[in-house]
């Protein structure tokens, strides 16, 4: 009887529960997000001019490049998905393997960034900041708060994606059984996302 | 019993169907970059309240292209766009009311 009810399971694998799951979850992160896109908007109409000053001093090069660099990962994301489709384990782990690269790239950009702003005495609580208007401190406690949070996102996704590499590497995830690589997938595009909507709310005030 | 077990499968191979070829996803990529550029590139022209406009709806083309294609939406059944409008719509009610808010208020 329990023979067969496993066996049952294995046939019955839910793959649309489990990408239905995902999204709920994503959602959810959406909404947290949310949160903190409504504070922005708040801040920035209340603050115009302020915000304004304060966005002329982020680096736009550095936000571009990060956005490119996170638009790849999220290219070599779906190839990798293509790729096991297809049967094709090591062109898969490949594509993987760049994405999580390019995860790590996009840190260490941001990290540049930081170091330079910070350097320039540009961060919550310094005094460069504090002695500037209240309009230019929100904008840099939000700054920090957002590209810090969806940074955080980013080493979470390159977590969930080493673990992903590992269950390829010893066949876990397979030409027909990928779900797990797809809803790490879908995790890494919502993460990408977020950032299309920083970079031009902070990066591209002129 | 056979009834479940067909369902099932049916639902199995859609959520397996055709695979999207590699050429595809390099396009829409490169489509990406090219809405990068432009939106960085139009953030230097001067268009007063218009900029702040045009770099959001390059992000909501963006997002759209990636949610889409990316994210397999378009292919997917009905319920989860049913899960994403709800989404969509919570956020528009959430802004709407705080705007209402911050607008109004003396």
């Amino acid at each position: 009887m329990e023979k067969t009810e496993s066996h049952a399971e294995h046939l019955h694998r839910d793959e649309k529960s489990a990408k239905m799951g995902m999204w709920l979850f994503l959602l959810t992160e959406l909404l947290l997000f949310t949160g903190l896109f409504l504070m922005y908007s708040v801040y920035r109409y209340l603050n115009t001019a302020d915000f304004h000053r304060a966005g002329l001093e982020t680096h736009t090069l550095f936000g571009t490049v990060n956005t490119m660099v996170l638009l790849t990962s999220s290219l070599t994301m779906v190839l990798s998905i293509a790729a096991i489709q297809r049967g094709r384990k090591w062109l898969s782990v490949g594509f993987l393997s760049s994405t999580i690269l390019l995860g790590l790239a996009f840190l260490v950009i941001k990290l540049f960034e930081w170091s330079l702003e910070i350097n320039e005495g540009l961060f919550p609580g310094s005094q460069v900041l504090l002695s500037k208007p209240n309009g230019e401190i929100l904008f840099f406690g939000l700054y920090y708060t957002m590209t810090g949070l969806h940074g955080l996102h980013v080493l979470a996704g390159m977590i969930v994606l080493i673990f992903m590499l590992v269950f390829m590497l010893r066949d876990k995830i397979t030409k027909d059984d990928y779900i797990k690589l797809e809803n790490a997938g879908l995790y890494w595009h919502l993460v990408d996302i977020i950032w299309i909507f920083l970079f031009p709310l902070f990066y591209l005030i002129n | 019993m056979s009834e479940i077990t067909n369902q099932v499968r049916v639902g199995e191979t859609k959520a397996h169907a055709e695979p999207i070829s590699y050429g595809k996803y390099v396009l829409v990529w490169l489509g990406l970059i090219a809405l990068t550029c432009t939106t960085a590139a139009v953030a230097g022209i001067d268009l007063a309240a218009f900029t702040l406009v045009a770099a959001l709806l390059i992000a909501v083309t963006k997002a759209s292209m990636v949610v889409n294609i990316f994210m397999h939406i378009k292919f997917e059944d009905k319920i989860f766009k049913v899960f994403l409008g709800i989404a969509g719509f919570t956020i528009f009610v959430i802004f709407t009311l705080t705007f209402m808010d911050v607008f109004f208020r003396r």
